[in-house]
């Protein structure tokens, strides 16, 4: 039976647009009142914190159904995703469903976006609340039709009974049925019955997208709406010095320039007017600099040179180990920029003391309290609204420019006020994926297997993302800044920079460090995957010059060492569709092989890639890739492939030429001119991605899993097309020249 | 001044060096052109000019009088999707999407100039634009197949043979 409770609540959750409540006093208020059920078994996914039904589900009495999830559409398809399981779970018809996402005012704290956590957090307690809400709605009809609830059915958004009786969802719903909590067990559906989840869906979001519709932060309009630009520093730490503001106020439509400290704007009318005074005040601005930065040219020694904080993650070292073969070697990762399409942007609207700001931020909460610092505001006057922006990959300015929009309507109240970065200010100020170094070492024994294994990685923070204003560049800049926090690495087992550092293979000795180092010479924070992509590049590559020394295939090696069976499942998936056993190189041709489960405790992905090597030119190019994931359930497995695909080429460009420039000043990667990307010249053959469902089974997530395994098997098969093992990434022509010595 | 949009001929007031882009976006309210880089180097803003597919972000007001211009909206609707977006939309061709308007323009035009593109030439074409979530093979197939479909509509509206 299902418990009511707290139906005092209802006032608080009937939910139009226009009451803002704070949900994270609802769940505060339910912490305190849960505090004698401590017994209870944890509730599922994001349930745990957010146990009332309808916070995730409600029910109009035109019977429209309405979902809320605190997770962010990203491009990686969310939305139609949760909108599956939902309407898998509830017998809802998919189109009549509706998504409401990340809103301060009217979901769930979900924190961020990210980790590959959206499935297994807010898919996990959507498909749960569903379930439940179907259960409850069954006892509803059974109780009014004078019934027994087994002679029910529910589909369509309808109870059905036996003799043909129908009461739809919205009947049923009324006097607060969904107001209960959440139960810690649900009748899910037996995976066999599935009719929507485990089937490849359309995206919701694709039509507009390709038909011009409203899609993007960038494409609001508000009426009154007026346009903002930014005057960013030249550098980190820069000062303004002096500005004279008068030509850039006397430009047509100028209304106001915005100086605290040395945050510089300047708002107009129309957009490019703005573009044009913030020309015209960027020529005046004179600003003291600082060299700060460090010797870009000799990256890796900067980065072991710096003060760590030693952490050791695995220790299991073991006596009398007998080697008959040691290697050792040192990988390095520079900077790496998420380089999204569309800068970052932003509309705030100030009125009566409230600012509202809409974001393409991944936490709406953090950033609503980073910005309500900023500003000296209570966090009940700041209301934070998702709005899809271009893709970001993790932490990119989108939470910097919604507090620059936020500050700026500030100056200019009741007018709505967009703010967009240009090109330039994206590229240098965004918070790259940190510069990482890992050394590795191991013996062999003479049965050619792993005895032993030494890892240490070093690595700042991967997260810097908001939650105070010293994270936002608008809070650093203002006249009383706020101090950026304190980095601290993020613990086990997902882990930060040392995310993935702990190999999965069965290793009798192995110790494994994560050197974290506080002090950031260069912005830094979150990168798809954070340091899972160096270390499973620096893993998997190490594995492979292991297999060689010992004799062995590397596919053979790695199955040789590895327990888990989901993990070699994918292996063997990888391995047959590629057809490695049967692969005949060519002449500057090459094959690469890479497996890692992200974090250790989410998706599996096994990749094969081919390479080509033009030895004249030193380009290497990817032929082919063929990627075996399994990331639990799979929910729309064309989304799954949409991913893996995006993975498995974006990771492609990180590795073969990306690189932020720098001099001792300013950074140097402006543009992507100055920091080139992947281009359709470079666009492999064929990627192939095969998804092993696992019905049933736990959400893993996928958005993130083959970031790694993508440029291990790129690297690993360009040290079998050349015979050189190169360490340090990107995999560029200069360097692939200097090692087959062209 | 007046500029011709999508079959549509438009007063606008915006100054003669403003670009295009901020012409399609603020005065007509068109969301399909996206500012990208402003430099010509991604391609977020392409649209067409007199079938040519030109970036939006570099091309002033005053160059495009009297020229047919060209953006996603005038390629068909959400609710009558033209055979590109049918294309894009049935090969599920777009991550996050902000590029697929760009590209779709710079595809339209190949396409108008040459309905048989072999696949490298299609590569050729799309060179100048930039996707950064890695959709490339979707984009590539998406392309392919808005080819077939314009094939067939040729074909639906060609006179028959007697």
């Amino acid at each position: 039976m299902m418990e009511r409770a707290l139906p005092t609540r209802r006032s608080v959750l009937a939910g139009t647009g226009a009451l803002v409540v704070s949900f994270s006093s609802v769940a505060r208020a339910l912490a305190q009142a849960d505090t004698s059920q401590d017994d209870k078994p944890a509730l599922p996914g994001s349930l745990k914190e957010y146990p009332l039904l309808d916070s995730w589900i409600r029910i109009d009495a035109d019977g429209r159904v309405t979902i809320f999830t605190g997770k962010v559409e990203l491009g990686q398809g969310i939305k139609t995703a949760l909108l599956q399981v939902a309407a898998e779970q509830l017998d809802a018809p998919f189109a009549s469903l509706t998504l409401i996402t990340a809103d301060t005012a009217r979901t769930a704290n979900e924190g961020f976006t990210a980790g590959s956590h959206s499935m297994q957090d807010s898919g996990t307690a959507i498909m749960h609340a569903a379930a439940q809400a179907r259960a409850i709605l069954l006892l509803e009809a059974a109780r009014r039709l004078d019934v027994a609830e087994a002679t029910l059915k529910t589909r369509d958004g309808a109870v059905i009974a036996a003799d043909g009786r129908k009461l739809g969802y919205g009947e049923l719903v009324a006097d607060n049925l969904l107001h209960v909590e959440a139960q810690s067990r649900s009748p899910l559906k037996e995976p066999a019955s599935f009719a929507i989840m485990g089937r490849s869906m359309p995206r919701v979001d694709i039509p507009a997208k390709v038909t011009g519709g409203a899609a993007y932060v960038q494409d609001l309009r508000l009426p009154g709406m007026v346009h903002a630009r930014v005057v960013r520093p030249p550098s980190y730490g820069a000062s303004l010095a002096d500005v004279d503001t008068a030509a850039a106020e006397k430009l047509p439509g100028v209304l106001k320039v915005v100086r605290d400290g040395n945050f510089l704007a300047v708002i107009a009318e129309g957009e490019f007017q703005a573009i044009k005074a913030m020309r015209r005040l960027a020529a005046a601005a004179q600003w003291t600099e600082k060299p700060s930065l460090p010797k870009a040219a000799d990256l890796a020694s900067v980065i072991t040179a710096l003060a760590s904080q030693d952490i050791p993650i695995l220790d299991r070292r073991q006596d009398g180990v007998v080697a008959a073969k040691k290697l050792q070697a040192t990988y390095t990762r520079p900077y790496q920029a998420h380089g999204s399409i569309g800068p970052s942007c932003a509309v705030a609207h100030w009125e009566d003391g409230n600012v509202t700001v809409w974001s393409h931020t991944q936490g709406v909460y953090p950033d609503r309290q980073a910005i309500a610092q900023m500003l000296r505001l209570s966090p009940d006057k700041v209301r934070c609204i998702h709005v899809e922006g271009s893709g970001c990959y993790g932490h990119n300015g989108a939470d910097d420019a919604a507090a620059d929009a936020a500050l700026i309507a500030r100056a200019l109240p009741g007018r709505p006020v967009r703010v967009q970065w240009m090109r330039e200010q994206e590229h240098a100020w965004e918070p790259y994926g940190p510069a990482m170094v890992t050394k590795v070492s191991a013996a062999l024994d003479a049965a050619g297997d792993i005895v032993d294994w030494d890892y240490g990685v070093w690595s700042n923070t991967h997260s810097t993302r908001p939650g105070g204003a010293g994270a936002l560049l608008a809070g650093q800049h203002m006249a009383e800044p706020f101090a950026p926090p304190t980095p601290k690495p993020m613990p086990q087992p997902e882990g930060g920079g040392d995310r993935n550092a702990i190999p999965l293979y069965r290793l009798p000795g192995a110790r494994v460090v994560n050197h974290f180092l506080p002090a950031m010479p260069i912005r830094v924070s979150a990168l798809r995957s954070l340091g899972a992509y160096m270390n499973v590049f620096s893993i998997e590559s190490f594995i492979d010059e292991l297999a060689q020394a010992a004799g062995k295939d590397p596919v053979e090696f790695r199955l040789k060492h590895l327990d888990d069976v989901r993990g070699r499942d994918a292996i063997m998936l990888a391995h047959d569709r590629f057809g490695w056993a049967s692969f005949q190189k060519r002449p500057g041709s090459g094959r690469g092989f890479a497996f890692a489960r992200y974090k250790n405790l989410a998706a599996y992905c096994a990749i094969a890639a081919e390479i080509e090597v033009e030895r004249e030119t030193g380009r290497a190019r990817l032929i082919r890739a063929v990627a075996a994931v399994d990331s639990g359930q799979a929910v729309n497995p064309d989304g799954v492939t949409n991913q893996v695909e995006g993975a498995i080429l974006q990771s492609a460009s990180w590795t073969l030429y990306e690189s932020v420039g720098f001099d001792d000043t300013r950074i140097t990667s402006i543009d992507w001119s100055t920091y080139p990307i992947l281009r359709f010249n470079a666009v492999p053959e064929s990627i192939a991605v095969h998804i092993i469902d696992r019905p049933g089974q736990p959400f893993l997530g996928t958005g993130e899993t083959g970031q790694g395994p993508a440029a291990a098997a790129i690297a690993n098969a360009v040290a079998d097309a050349t015979g050189k093992r190169i360490r340090d990434l990107p995999l560029t022509r200069q360097r692939i020249k200097a090692a087959i010595g062209v | 001044m007046k500029i011709k949009v999508n079959g549509r001929e438009h007063e606008v007031e915006s100054d003669p060096d403003t670009p295009l882009l901020y012409v399609l976006r603020n005065d007509l309210a068109l969301n399909g052109a996206k500012f990208g880089c402003g430099l010509g180097q991604c391609g977020a803003c392409t649209v067409m000019v007199d079938n040519e597919a030109v970036f939006s972000c570099l091309t002033p007001l005053l160059v495009v009088q009297d020229r047919e211009i060209t953006t996603v909206e005038g390629l068909g609707s959400i609710d009558n999707p033209g055979p590109l977006q049918r294309a894009f939309i049935e090969e599920q061709a777009a991550q996050c999407g902000y590029c697929i308007a760009g590209m779709m323009m710079r595809a339209e035009s190949l396409l108008q100039k040459n309905p048989h593109p072999s696949d490298g030439e299609i590569r050729a074409a799309l060179e100048p634009n930039l996707c950064r979530c890695g959709t490339h093979m979707r984009i590539l197939r998406a392309v392919r197949r808005a080819a077939e479909l314009m094939r067939i509509a040729a074909l639906g509206t060609a006179p028959r043979a007697p």
